[in-house]
């Protein structure tokens, strides 16, 4: 005669390790594969920290993509130790697995003893819809997604470089986007400055920023700043973001962005523009050198035009602009070769991108100490600062 | 003979080129033949001093001079050297 259910799984658990939750407690973080398989709707009312999910029934197809190596030590659970049992029997028979176990009493007794529980973060359908081509990459998927919607990104300006910027960023579904400026919308921007309108003209940059966000994506958050970054609000106002996007119009404003990203430990991904010609780098604080350490000093204001006094190529800011977006993303789902150490260099007229080397300078003002002791009188300042300024008007 | 590559700011002072060649087997001989040829470059690479202005970024090919041997760096005839302002447009 054949064997009752309950029977059968009495007999399956006898033949397999079963281990206690105080003992998967201590294993978390340890090197061992935590694999829940229950059923996704159970998943995403909480799991193990660290937990892997493989619903029993994709078991034997899926098994090799989160645990490739069947010498890992693997525990299986799920809500009472009864499906983990019975999967822990495949992977440990049919599937080669040589250390498995299969935690009793499941996710209830763990809950019970007063264990943590992780509740993940899951993409709405609408969600999957419109980042399907996010997750359909390898790099990003949904981990990576997920990543996005959590990052916290500020644009200092929604000028040239950080209307593109932002509208990439918003459309990527990057959660939470920063801007500051202090500036209306011009006609003269509009030539560039994409993410503002023809009937927005006179209104704050921030404000017309934030609605064409919100109107491409509503996922996304906007805080918006109006003001204009200085040494009395800066420390204020990046604090607490995970990525700053450089995208200001003047030099002063650039060391003192420096000084206090390094004082924060906030990496800032840089470029700038002029006529033809880009520039392009990431200073992460510490992992790479500083503004300081590319140019230790501005030129004088003679030798250092704006885009206002001599122009600048109304697509360049979009190409340089979605450059800082690339390596933003990059950067949040920690994909490929950030552009740290290195200053590429955009050549419009040439159609070239090159790239020069930028060390970290072991004599730098700012980098080479320790961030605590940078003060709130030296932020921003350099040789002739204040000649620099008065000439710049 | 090495090659220069002269940024925006520069072009005016070199009528206009965007690359041009210098001899030279050091970084501050290529650069003093620049100089003598184009006079108005003069005053935006060199300080009173004779020595490269702080906001100039001289690289060889991709490399700071400032890490080399800075103007004594050697120069070979097929390199060369990047002249690179800041630019601070937004």
């Amino acid at each position: 005669m054949s064997p009752s259910g309950a029977e059968f799984i009495r007999q399956v658990k006898a033949g397999i390790t079963e281990t206690d939750p105080q003992i998967v407690h201590e294993l978390i973080g340890d090197g061992v594969a935590i694999v829940d398989v229950r059923e996704a709707d159970e998943w995403a009312q909480g799991h193990l920290p660290g937990a892997k999910h493989v619903p029993r029934g994709y078991l034997e197809s899926r098994i090799e993509g989160v645990v490739p190596d069947r010498s890992q030590r693997v525990v299986l659970y799920c809500a009472s130790g009864n499906r983990s049992a019975l999967a822990a029997r495949t992977l440990g028979d049919d599937l080669g697995y040589e250390h498995v176990e299969s935690m009793t009493g499941g996710i209830t007794l763990w809950k019970d003893r007063g264990y943590e529980v992780e509740l993940p973060k899951t993409l709405s359908a609408e969600q999957r819809e419109r980042y399907s081509r996010h997750i359909l990459i390898p790099e990003v998927g949904e981990s990576g997604q997920q990543k996005l919607l959590d990052a916290r990104v500020l644009l200092l300006g929604a000028g040239g470089l950080g209307s593109p910027t932002a509208l990439y960023l918003a459309a990527a579904g990057v959660g939470t986007l920063g801007i500051v400026d202090n500036d209306v919308v011009d006609l003269s921007n509009l030539q560039r400055q994409v993410i503002h309108t023809t009937a927005r003209i006179g209104v704050p940059k921030v404000e017309s920023a934030e609605e064409t966000i919100h109107a491409l994506n509503p996922d996304v958050t906007v805080v918006p700043y109006q003001t204009r970054l200085d040494a009395s609000n800066i420390m204020e106002i990046i604090a607490g973001w995970d990525i700053i996007v450089d995208g200001v119009d003047n030099f002063p404003t650039r060391y003192l962005l420096n000084d206090a990203s390094v004082r924060l430990q906030i990496p800032v991904v840089s470029a700038s523009i002029l006529g033809f010609d880009g520039q392009l780098s990431i200073f992460k604080p510490y992992d790479g050198p500083c503004y300081r350490c590319l140019f230790p000093e501005p030129p004088p204001a003679e030798l250092a035009p704006s885009c206002g006094a001599n122009g600048v190529l109304g697509v360049l800011p979009g190409t340089m602009g979605l450059l800082q977006a690339t390596e933003v993303i990059k950067l949040i789902v920690g994909a490929g070769e950030p552009a740290i150490g290195r200053l590429l260099l955009y050549d419009a007229l040439a159609a070239t991108l090159s790239e020069v080397r930028v060390r970290r300078d072991p004599q730098c003002p700012i980098c080479s100490r320790d961030p605590a002791s940078i003060t709130d009188e030296e932020m921003g300042v350099f040789p002739d600062y204040e000649a620099f300024c008065a000439a710049a008007g | 003979m090495p090659t220069i590559k002269i940024p925006p700011v520069l072009r005016a002072s070199v009528g206009g080129e965007r690359e041009l060649e210098a001899p030279g087997e050091n970084v501050r001989d290529v650069l003093r033949a620049l100089v003598e040829a184009h006079p108005a470059t003069a005053s935006q690479l060199f300080g009173g001093d004779g020595e490269l202005n702080r906001y100039v970024n001289v690289y060889l090919n991709d490399e700071d001079v400032r890490v080399l041997d800075g103007l004594d760096t050697s120069v070979a005839p097929s390199d060369t050297l990047v002249i690179l302002p800041a630019m601070a447009g937004g």
